[in-house]
């Protein structure tokens, strides 16, 4: 298994509306990591995952994921990352089992991931039947992971997962991400939640003003 | 995994077609408003003579009114809870999110404009014959293909803008109005009304083919830098 860091930001600047939000980022998060993204709001937590997943130019410095150059190429490091921001990227009027089909036939997952999926995020049974806008708040965020789970995502990218739900939502999720890494994911989660994240993270990261201060 | 446009596009537009099918926007909202648009040109004019004359303009104006609530009602539904960017963060081709919207907005302006011409026949008391109704099909197959391309392409152009509701009319009907034309010049032949006869409407389905060729490709090649950020 290769050595090199999945994420490897060298002062890397982005540009969001206008805005220097990442101003001069230099960061790495090898294999397996499970690393925790704090800071206050409008520190660039989320344009630093918006940048990871080739959403966000990186207009100078360098910025590698997963071995791409994102400089040069933002689009062939998106079929291995899974993004879950602040919205859910689900389709309200379908069914959670419509929701993840699409997602698998998308990305030709077979059906037996597909169930995989579902049942570990424990969307499955009854309300595999349900349209999403029927659900709860945790319960559709368990819908969008399962879609996450079953594209077997290398590097997942969490913007607030734990954000509406309620304590054993929130367990639940932690859960999943320590599933998630020791089934060979890397993850980067950005939260407020401090004392949750921090158990569940392997090293702590704080973003102030667009830049690092590695807390680890 | 990889992703084949087709297999992309196919899932996107049965994807798109279910949700319709659940919703029913199209038969509870946009059938009723664009037969009521009919029934109101109908009041407006109020002579048979002028209504039979004008009957291919008008589905044709009600079919583009009908369009824009279509087209931004299938880009809603990506921008409500974040889908087209999970779309895009997992690489999928931009090609199959276009030719997959392009094909459902294709089906659910194919069956407005079915029953707007049913009720051309009934409210205008328009008729076609056999090599009219040939012309007409082929008419209707090519202006709907290059509607629902260039619908699908001005609305993954507008999905994240800000008061998308009238800037996409605003974008759009400039650029659909040479379909307006040719499509109500063809269905005029096709009627054989004003005194034109039906061999006068191919040119005009052949000018429809090339706005939908060119507007496919387009937005085959394009779709993708449109929808980035």
């Amino acid at each position: 298994m290769s050595t090199a860091p999945v994420v490897d930001f060298v002062d890397a600047v982005a540009v969001y509306n206008g805005y220097p939000a990442l101003a001069g980022v230099t960061m790495q998060v090898m294999r397996n990591e499970i690393v925790l993204l704090q800071g206050p709001n409008g520190a660039g937590k989320s344009t630093f995952l918006r940048a990871c997943a080739g959403l966000v130019p990186v207009v100078r410095g360098s910025a590698h994921v997963l071995g791409c150059d994102l400089v040069i190429d933002r689009e062939s490091v998106r079929e291995r990352v899974g993004l879950l921001g602040h919205q859910n990227g689900l389709f309200a009027d379908l069914t959670v089992m419509e929701n993840v089909s699409f997602w698998s036939t998308v990305v030709g997952a077979t059906t037996a991931e597909r169930g995989a999926a579902m049942q570990r995020m424990a969307v499955d049974g009854q309300l595999a039947n349900r349209r999403i806008s029927e659900l709860s708040a945790g319960q559709k965020r368990r819908c969008a992971l399962a879609c996450l789970v079953v594209r077997r995502a290398e590097l997942w990218l969490l913007d607030e997962p734990h954000a509406g739900l309620d304590a054993k939502g929130r367990d639940e999720i932690d859960l999943i991400i320590k599933e998630a890494a020791s089934a060979g994911a890397t993850v980067v989660v950005a939260s407020h939640e401090i004392e949750r994240a921090k158990n569940l993270a392997t090293r702590t990261v704080s973003l102030v003003a667009g830049q690092v201060r590695d807390l680890s | 995994m990889s992703m084949s446009v087709s297999r992309v596009a196919r899932a996107v537009a049965a994807k798109d077609l279910r949700i319709e099918l659940r919703t029913r926007v199209v038969t509870n909202q946009v059938l009723p408003f664009s037969g009521l648009v009919m029934i109101m040109f109908a009041f407006a004019l109020d002579s048979d003579d002028v209504l039979q004359r004008v009957a291919g303009g008008l589905v044709w104006l009600a079919t583009l009114f009908s369009m824009f609530i279509l087209v931004q009602r299938t880009f809603a539904v990506e921008t409500y809870d974040g889908a087209l960017d999970s779309l895009r963060v997992a690489g999928v081709q931009p090609q199959g999110i276009f030719l997959g919207k392009s094909l459902a907005l294709f089906i659910e302006l194919l069956v407005l404009e079915v029953v707007l011409f049913i009720s051309a026949v009934v409210l205008y008391r328009v008729s076609v014959g056999g090599l009219g109704a040939v012309l007409l099909v082929t008419c209707v197959l090519c202006a709907t293909a290059g509607l629902a391309f260039v619908g699908t392409l001005y609305g993954g152009l507008t999905a994240g803008a800000r008061g998308r509701e009238t800037l996409l009319p605003l974008l759009l009907l400039p650029v659909v109005a040479p379909v307006l034309i040719c499509a109500t010049r063809a269905t005029e032949s096709a009627f054989e009304s004003g005194g034109v006869t039906v061999g006068e409407g191919w040119a005009w389905v052949a000018v429809l083919a090339t706005f939908a060729c060119v507007f496919g490709l387009g937005g085959l090649l394009s779709f993708g830098s449109l929808i980035e950020e």
